[in-house]
């Protein structure tokens, strides 16, 4: 059991690290064109892409219907838009939250 | 100077802090509830050091999950790792003996703080970068090992703590959009994922939604290059 574990998290950080080192190792020389200007447009599709992968979860056709993620999750857009300071946007975003599924929408 | 850029890295990396602490805390309580302890918590922070991954991990050593399982999963929601080494090998590509850590710890995290490329000190650019990367990464074992340690005996109840991880994502997510004039990028990232989630349901949508990012991302390429400049 023990060892099958061990062996679950030696995969988990073998695969990371190769997926990380991967286009290091392909693109010593020099970068294509069209690789680089991948490197430019995907990182910010990428993180929208996290969002909704975050999110993914949440059931929207039952009792509450994503109303905590929702007003959370609008919460950090204004906290951000109006501070831009990381730390407030996620802690307040995340105790808003909190607050909603264990004190507001108790099912 | 090098006391200077030390102090320069971790007022960089103090953003990330709260953040990793509290993630790291919600992780070290799953684990810990899925009945792997403190050196499960540590071993995982040091080796593995990818916060989502990690989160996904705990359901697969509960579950008991083959090793093919835990493979694909991890290509899976690791993936988009592929991205952010893509975009940072000129960046790196003089590093020197601080290259292959800079490249292992390159978190979604550590990534939006360095990808700028901007830094306080041209000539200590890559140990800058180093101590950025690794005050991070201590900050999200210092978290591991606390939630590991505090569990369930933590001064608050802790339903709805893994939505720092989504918090993370949005303010990253509201930062880069804030920072950027062309929001195709992130829209086209946005919708394409919606759309796949709709398409093929919550458990495989994430390698099709790559896919067609990476497409429409490709067919706007002239048009998105033209803007940039």
């Amino acid at each position: 059991m023990n060892t099958h574990a061990a062996l679950l998290v030696l995969v988990m950080a073998a695969v990371t690290m190769l997926l990380r080192f991967l286009p290091f190792l392909v693109f010593r020389k020099q970068t294509p064109p069209y690789i680089a200007y991948l490197g430019k447009v995907l990182p910010a599709a990428i993180i929208g892409m996290l969002v909704v992968y975050c999110l993914k979860d949440t059931r929207i056709t039952q009792a509450p219907f994503g109303a905590p993620e929702l007003v959370a999750g609008l919460s950090v857009v204004l906290l951000h838009g109006w501070k831009r300071n990381s730390l407030l946007s996620i802690l307040g975003g995340t105790v808003i939250y909190m607050v909603l599924v264990q004190a507001v929408f108790t099912v | 100077m090098k006391s200077l850029v030390v102090r320069k890295a971790f007022l960089k990396s103090l953003p990330v802090m709260a953040g990793y602490v509290v993630l790291g805390i919600g992780f070290g309580i799953l684990l810990r509830d899925a009945g792997y302890g403190l050196p499960w918590a540590f071993a995982m922070a040091v080796a593995i050091y990818a916060g989502s991954m990690q989160y996904v991990g705990v359901g697969l050593l509960a579950g008991g999950a083959g090793i093919i399982t835990a493979l694909l999963t991890t290509v899976m929601v690791n993936a988009r790792h592929l991205f952010y080494s893509i975009s940072m090998i000129g960046l790196y590509r003089d590093a020197g003996k601080y290259k292959p850590y800079l490249i292992f710890a390159l978190t979604d995290e550590t990534y939006s703080l360095l990808s700028d490329g901007e830094t306080p000190f041209p000539e200590y650019a890559h140990l800058y970068r180093f101590l950025v990367s690794l005050f991070n990464q201590l900050y999200w074992i210092t978290g591991c090992i606390l939630g590991s340690l505090l569990g369930s005996v933590l001064p608050f109840p802790s339903t709805g703590i893994e939505f720092s991880m989504t918090a993370l994502f949005i303010a990253s997510f509201t930062e880069q959009w804030i920072k950027t004039r062309d929001h195709l990028p992130a829209l086209t990232g946005l919708l394409s994922t919606l759309l796949c989630l709709l398409v093929f349901g919550p458990e495989r949508f994430l390698i099709p939604a790559m896919l067609l990012i990476t497409l429409v991302l490709t067919m706007m390429k002239g048009r998105l290059e033209e803007k940039t400049v």
